[in-house]
């Protein structure tokens, strides 16, 4: 009888604490989307920060993370791509091999405070980019790179061997079999880690603070020529995120509706993630389902 | 059209330290069908993988001796496996359709080997096609995802699929094993009529089938060819006690 | 029909093969080069208080004054050192038998509903961005401290709840997947005895995923000693060591977060930033080893 009384005691236990778990998330989600959701309008998305005087918004800072979002995910994606091949498909079993995968641990496991340091010592000093997207692009691309060799070997590694051995015995290379074969196959997995890959990107602030800067330049949305230093295109200018902006304003903001400005910045930050999130999940059921559709 | 056959001379194959494969030699003539028999892990699937080096793929897996095309030991470092794949057509024992269209999964090796019009292409898929006797019932609805054939249907296309390039030899690994009767008699129906084109190798678990479609058949027992001769002679009159007994079922 | 299989006459397919091989080959050789050019830019720049600045390596790990500009300077590192530590330890404390128990909820106990409600609960919570748990743990786990304990509300504990609540995703996968492994005819054995589901998970079950949990709680570990931005929200940032978890403490990283920017490049306050970064690298290592270390025993 003892047993079963332990039993019954260890299971409550244990759903109870699954629900506190399920209860901290709604929480947080509840607490910064209520808190921030009031404050977000069209006018707060589009116009820029004020320093002291009330009413600022994130306009540029909005701007900033999803373009140097996408300048990263051009660079990060191929290359990712290209070393995942490389270490599902090429590299050989042997002692270099693993070792090259206990870089790419020892990589993923990096702080990104110490990428960013490492940014701001080779990309803005020593390349001479400055505190600008480009440096805070390639930076966000360190930090990312593990991430993506992983999700495109894991993509590869579920191919079944019978369609790559298919494709080898029609006489086709092996590049060509990964490519026009494997990739596709693949695809629902690797769109689903990128797109989860994006949404990391897209909240990060460690490795951005000492590369793409702290600050923005007034912005000038009429000027379209990526050359001038006003452009928003310019991805050698500085560029504040909205991650960033968050942080700086919770540690030295000044202006008086500076808390409400962290939640409303907060609160899209997490609506965007969440974004991410059930679009890479619905996205990876529908391509799932599309392939093994029987029409 | 030149036929070509293939001889595998002294072939072993190793997985690590284990013999699979214990010095084959076997000569496959053109316009033939031969079969392979033998139980379960005797290496007649092994021994058929390593003939248009799929085993390269198998990481630890060594295979020695040679195979002989023609004027060439295919089985030498010094050769280019992706045009002798293109000569070797492989069918496997599931069937594996690309996840692409029907039109698309015959197309895909012909186009990579270099035939970009459209024309030319729509002719080797209704060629290859109509050879795998699959023409009439897929006409209307080439575009559709071949995933959506039936599995013998499926098996097949991929009979299909390999032929489109062009093969001289074909290599089936228990094709109709994952298949239903009806879909087995068609694919068997297929082999006698491909015959006349190709050198057919075929590993069979099932020995009646062995008898029906081959004309000649090796039998296979951990890793060495015991008996190899004629499929009349083997059924009605084998030469060795272990023969025998497994076509009379005593054991596999 | 005359077909050679030499490989000695170029043809494109031989050709397209390369270059595919040596493309995949570049995008790995900028990975490797990538780490090894952090390791040695970082350690060289650490490096430099003990080689440039005479600094005595001894004095700045167990030193408890950190004044880089004062005069003389001291360079204490002991009171980040510790904070780092203690943040992180203590979140894995907290985190470990949550996580623990969300994966027996979602392995044994109800993996339908586990894996509708929980798993992607747990998927959000670390897709959430670390200045987001920064910025909610400044605005109700601080002021809830400081109402509820004596201080100021900063400070470790805040510091560690808030790093808790980041590490649970890492922890909980682990333990999920390490529970999910386990072969079924081990608990089954266990229930055929007449066991109960407790006894099965603490006599068979816990005992045999160990090196997994190990392993998900130094992965956590690892992740919330590296973490920058949330705890230096939520921590205080004095640089000394603080008498209890409700007052004001500073860790690496939060010391490098804040004063970077406001040391010159060279100078001696800005490299002895850097070997905190140097520190705090060599961690990471040291923790990816025992991770290496711990998945080698869960496998035998």
């Amino acid at each position: 009888m003892k047993a079963k009384t332990a039993d019954k005691i260890a299971t409550a236990v244990i759903i109870a604490v699954s629900g506190l778990i399920v209860l901290v998330l709604a929480g947080l989600l509840g607490y910064i989307l209520i808190r921030g959701v009031g404050h977000i309008s069209f006018d707060f998305l589009t116009s820029p920060p004020e320093t002291i005087r009330i009413g600022g918004g994130i306009g540029p800072q909005l701007f900033n993370s999803i373009f140097l979002l996408v300048l990263t995910m051009i660079i990060t994606i191929p290359i990712g791509l290209g070393a995942g091949i490389y270490m599902s498909e090429y590299a050989p079993a042997n002692r270099i091999t693993n070792f090259i995968r206990l870089i790419v641990e020892v990589l993923s496991s990096v702080p990104s405070i110490i990428v960013g340091l490492f940014g701001l010592l080779v990309l803005v000093n020593m390349f001479n980019f400055g505190f600008s997207l480009f440096s805070g692009a390639l930076a966000l691309t360190v930090f990312n790179l593990p991430l993506m060799v992983r999700i495109t070997e894991q993509g590869l590694k579920g191919v079944p061997r019978e369609q790559k051995e298919a494709s080898l015995a029609l006489g086709l290379t092996k590049w060509k079999t990964i490519t026009s074969v494997m990739l596709p196959i693949s695809m629902p997995v690797v769109l689903t880690g990128t797109i989860l890959a994006a949404g990391r990107v897209f909240g990060e602030a460690a490795a951005l603070l000492f590369t793409a800067g702290m600050s923005s330049p007034r912005l000038d949305f009429t000027n379209w020529n990526p050359l001038s230093p006003f452009s928003p295109l310019n991805p050698f200018r500085p560029a504040e995120t909205l991650a960033v902006h968050i942080w700086k304003i919770n540690s030295e903001g000044l202006a008086p509706d500076a808390s409400q400005i962290a939640a409303g910045a907060s609160a899209v930050l997490v609506i965007t993630v969440l974004l991410f999130n059930f679009g890479a999940r619905w996205l990876g059921r529908y391509m799932y389902r599309k392939f093994t559709a029987i029409k | 059209m030149e036929h070509i056959g293939l001889t595998a001379k002294d072939l072993s194959v190793h997985y690590g330290d284990r013999p699979a494969v214990k010095k084959v030699s076997l000569d496959f003539a053109a316009k033939q069908v031969t079969a392979l028999i033998g139980p379960s892990g005797c290496g007649k699937s092994t021994f058929l993988r390593s003939l248009n080096r799929m085993n390269d793929l198998i990481p630890n897996c060594k295979v020695t001796g040679e195979i002989w095309i023609r004027d060439k030991n295919i089985n030498s470092p010094s050769t280019d496996v992706v045009s002798l794949r293109q000569k070797i057509g492989m069918v496997w024992q599931r069937p594996n359709p690309f996840h692409k269209s029907i039109y698309e999964n015959i197309a895909f090796g012909p186009r990579y080997h270099g035939i970009k019009n459209k024309k030319a292409l729509d002719e080797i898929v209704e060629q290859s096609l109509k050879k795998a006797a699959l023409w009439e019932e897929t006409k209307d609805r080439l575009n559709n995802s071949a995933l959506a054939l039936s599995g013998g249907q499926q098996q097949r296309l991929c009979i299909a699929r390999s032929i489109a390039v062009k093969p001289d030899i074909i290599l089936m690994d228990e094709p109709a094993s994952a298949l239903d009767p009806v879909s087995t008699s068609k694919i068997e129906e297929l082999i006698a009529d491909l015959k006349r084109d190709y050198c057919i190798v075929i590993v069979t678990h099932n020995m009646q089938q062995a008898a029906r479609v081959s004309d000649k058949t090796a039998f296979f027992l951990t890793g060495e060819v015991m008996e190899y001769d004629l499929t009349q002679n083997i059924f009605t009159n084998p030469q060795r006690q272990e023969t025998s007994d497994y076509i009379t079922g005593r054991f596999g | 029909m005359a077909q050679s299989f030499d490989r000695q006459k170029a043809k494109p397919h031989i050709a397209e093969e390369w270059v595919g091989k040596i493309v995949t080959l570049l995008c790995i050789a900028l990975l490797i080069i990538t780490i090894f050019s952090i390791v040695y830019f970082v350690a060289s720049k650490g490096l430099s208080t003990f080689f440039k600045n005479n600094v005595n390596p001894i004095d700045l790990l167990t030193g408890l004054k950190w004044s880089p500009e004062g005069e003389p300077p001291f360079f204490g590192a002991l009171p980040f050192i510790f904070g780092s530590f203690s943040t992180s330890i203590l979140a894995a404390l907290i985190a470990a038998p949550l996580g623990f128990c969300a994966s027996v909820f979602m392995v044994e106990i109800s993996p339908k509903f586990g894996r509708r409600y929980l798993q992607p609960v747990i998927e959000l919570l670390a897709g959430i961005p670390s200045v987001v748990y920064g910025f909610v743990g400044l605005s109700v786990i601080v002021p809830f401290f400081r109402d509820v304990f004596p201080g100021q509300g900063i400070g470790i504990a805040a510091g560690a709840l808030v790093l808790s609540i980041m590490i649970l995703p890492t922890i909980t996968t682990i333990a999920t997947d390490a529970l999910a492994a386990l072969p079924k005819g081990l608990k089954e054995g266990s229930y055929a005895l007449g066991s109960t589901r407790w006894q099965t998970i603490y006599r068979i079950v816990l005992p045999t995923t160990l090196p997994s949990l190990m392993t998900g709680i130094v992965l956590g570990i690892a992740r919330a000693f590296g973490e920058a931005l949330a705890v230096q929200m939520v921590i205080g940032n004095a640089p000394h060591i603080p008498r209890s978890l409700f007052e004001s403490a500073s860790t690496l990283t939060s010391a490098i977060t804040l004063s970077m920017g406001n040391t010159a490049m060279g100078s001696l306050a800005n490299n002895a930033l850097w070997s905190l970064a140097l520190i705090l690298m060599l961690m990471t290592f040291v923790f990816v080893f025992i991770v290496r270390f711990l998945e080698g025993r869960s496998k035998l």
